[in-house]
C-alpha cells in the first residue's frame, strides 16, 4: 500500500545574485514516500503554478546520482540527512508525516546564489582548466598492458575519480575550502603513471586557482568528507598538500 | 612567497609552528615533574634556564613560534570567515565523525592565549623578565619584582597553595586538551604526512600524546596542591621549607 505524508517546507527564496533572500513556508499534502526529493519538489512547483505563484528554481538533471547538478542544503545537511547519496536519490520515507523541512541553497562566496535553490557552480570548472587533466597528444591506442599499474592503485584512483564535482564539501565546510574537491581530481590523476607527468605542474595550478577564486583555507575538520554523496576520503587531502608542498619544493 | 599566498602554505605555517609549540610544551611538562619529586632539582633546571644568552634566544624562538601560529590563526578565520559567505546556513548539524574541537579551534586557542597571559604573569615575568629588567637597570644582585628570581620552586610551590589557581590551570589544561587532540594529527595532515592507513594511527597517538601531556600536568598542579593543604604533605620534602609569606 502506498503511504503518503504532509509536510511542511522552509524554502530559501532569493531573486538573484543581489537580491536580500528570506524564507518562504509552503504546505505541500499528500506526498508519496515512495517519491524522490526532487519529485517531492516538483509537486511544489506544481502547485505554485497553479496558484499563479513563481515556482522555486533548483538544479538538478540526470536524478540518478551521477551526473552531480542536484545540490540543496536539507535541515542542515548537503544532499539531505541521509548518507552517500546526492539530493535526487533521497527518498521521502527518510521524513515523518507532519515534519517541517527547511531547504537553502549551497551558501559560499565561492557558489553564489543564481536564484532560490540555484548556484553558480562554475568556479569548479575553471579549477578543473586550471589543470585537472592530462595533456595527451592522440594517437593510436595502446596495448592496455604497457603501463602496469598496481591494484590498489588503481582502486584508489577510480575512488578518487568518483567524485561528480556537486560542491556538497563546499557547502558543509565550514571555512568554505573546496580542498576535498581539488584534492580528488589532483589524486585520480597523481596516482596513475599517466598523470605523474603533471602532476607537479597540475597540484600549483589548480590550488592558484582555488585559492584565486575565494575558496577559504581547508582546516581539517572532516566535514565535507562526511557530507560527500560519494564518500571522497579525506586522505586525498593529505596527497594534494604532499603534492603542492613538493612542487613548491622544487621551484 | 608560497607561505604567505597559498591556502596549503599557510597551512604549513600553523601546522609547523604548532608542532613546534606541541615539542615545548613536551619540554615544559616534563621539566615540571621533577619539581614534585625534589624542588632542588627543578631548581637546577631553572638555574640552566635562567637569563643565559642561550635561554633568551630559545625564549625569541617560542615567542616567534607563539606569534606566527596566533597572527596565522586570526588571519586564516578572517579568510575563511570571508569564504562562507554573508549568508549563514538556518539549520547546521554537525555531521557525525566530526570533531568538535576541530571547528572550535580558534575558541579554544584563544582561552590557551588568556590563560598564558596570567601563566606569564605568575612566573615569566618574576623570573625571567626580572632578572632581565634588573640587570639592565644597573642593579647589582638585586632585583626589580621579586626578590628570589632563581628560585622556580618556591614560586610554583607558593602558586600552587591556592585553590582558585589551580582549578583555573585544570580548565586551561581541558581547553589545551582539545586543542591539541585535533592540533596533532591536523598538522601531520597539513604536511602530507597520511594516508587511509594512517588516518587513524595518527588520531589515536594525538588522543594518546595530548592525554598524556594535560595529565602531566595535571599531575604536578594536584600533587603540589595536596602536599602544601594537608596536614604533614604527600611529597618526601617539606613544604614550609618553600613556601613564601605573601
Amino acid at each position: 500500500m502506498e503511504k503518503t505524508i504532509d509536510l511542511t517546507l522552509k524554502v530559501w527564496r532569493q531573486r538573484d545574485r543581489k537580491s536580500k533572500g528570506q524564507f518562504e513556508t509552503y504546505n505541500v499534502k499528500g506526498i508519496s514516500t515512495d517519491s524522490s526529493f526532487l519529485e517531492m519538489l516538483d509537486v511544489l512547483n506544481e502547485q505554485l503554478i497553479n496558484e499563479g505563484k513563481e515556482p522555486v528554481v533548483f538544479d538538478h538533471d540526470c536524478r540518478e546520482g551521477i551526473c552531480g547538478m542536484c545540490s540543496l542544503y536539507i535541515n542542515g545537511h548537503p544532499h539531505g540527512p541521509d548518507s552517500a547519496i546526492t539530493t535526487c536519490q533521497l527518498h521521502m520515507r527518510k521524513f515523518k508525516n507532519g515534519d517541517t523541512i527547511t531547504i537553502e541553497p549551497w551558501r559560499s562566496a565561492g557558489f553564489p546564489v543564481i536564484r532560490d535553490l540555484m548556484v553558480d557552480r562554475t568556479a569548479y570548472d575553471q579549477i578543473i582548466a586550471a589543470g585537472g587533466y592530462t595533456s595527451i597528444n592522440v594517437g593510436g591506442a595502446q596495448d592496455a598492458n604497457a603501463v602496469l599499474i598496481p591494484k590498489t592503485d588503481a582502486d584508489e584512483a577510480m575512488d578518487s575519480a568518483s567524485c561528480i564535482g556537486c560542491g556538497a564539501c563546499v557547502a558543509a565546510c565550514k571555512n568554505g575550502s573546496a580542498m576535498l574537491f581539488v584534492s580528488a581530481k589532483v589524486s585520480q590523476l597523481a596516482l596513475l603513471p599517466q598523470g605523474r607527468i603533471e602532476a607537479a605542474r597540475r597540484a600549483r595550478a589548480m590550488v592558484a586557482k582555488m585559492d584565486e577564486l575565494g575558496f577559504g583555507n581547508c582546516t581539517n575538520t572532516g566535514a565535507c568528507a562526511a557530507q560527500c554523496p560519494k564518500s571522497i576520503s579525506l586522505s586525498n587531502i593529505a596527497r594534494l598538500n604532499r603534492e603542492f608542498i613538493k612542487a613548491k619544493l622544487q621551484d | 612567497m608560497w607561505l604567505t599566498n597559498s591556502s596549503i602554505g599557510r597551512k604549513v605555517v600553523m601546522s609547523v609552528s604548532g608542532l613546534f609549540l606541541v615539542l615545548f610544551l613536551t619540554f615544559h611538562m616534563c621539566m615540571n615533574l621533577a619539581l614534585v619529586f625534589s624542588p632542588e632539582a627543578y631548581n637546577v633546571i631553572c638555574g640552566l634556564l635562567g637569563a643565559h644568552w642561550y635561554t633568551l634566544a630559545l625564549t625569541a624562538v617560542l615567542a616567534a613560534g607563539f606569534i606566527v601560529h596566533i597572527v596565522y590563526a586570526f588571519w586564516l578565520t578572517i579568510q575563511n570567515r570571508r569564504a562562507r559567505g554573508n549568508d549563514r546556513y538556518a539549520v547546521n548539524v554537525r555531521p557525525q565523525g566530526v570533531e568538535w574541537s576541530s571547528q572550535n579551534m580558534l575558541v579554544l586557542g584563544i582561552i590557551v592565549i588568556l590563560f598564558l597571559v596570567l601563566h606569564m604573569a605568575q612566573f615569566w615575568f618574576k623570573m625571567q623578565f626580572n632578572e632581565v629588567a634588573s640587570s639592565m637597570a644597573g642593579l647589582d644582585g638585586e632585583y626589580l619584582y621579586h626578590d628570589d628570581p632563581h628560585n622556580g620552586a618556591s614560586l610554583v610551590i607558593t602558586e600552587f597553595k591556592n585553590l582558585w589557581v589551580v582549578v583555573l590551570y585544570l580548565v586551561w589544561l581541558v581547553a589545551l586538551w582539545f586543542h591539541l587532540t585535533h592540533g596533532f594529527w591536523s598538522a601531520l595532515h597539513t604536511i602530507g604526512f597520511n594516508n587511509n592507513i594512517w588516518f587513524n594511527r595518527w588520531k589515536v597517538i594525538g588522543n594518546v600524546f595530548a592525554t598524556v601531556i594535560c595529565l602531566g600536568f595535571a599531575f604536578v598542579l594536584i600533587a603540589l596542591f595536596l602536599h602544601t593543604n594537608i596536614e604533614g604533605g604527600i611529597l618526601g620534602w617539606n613544604a614550609a621549607d618553600w613556601l613564601l609569606n605573601k
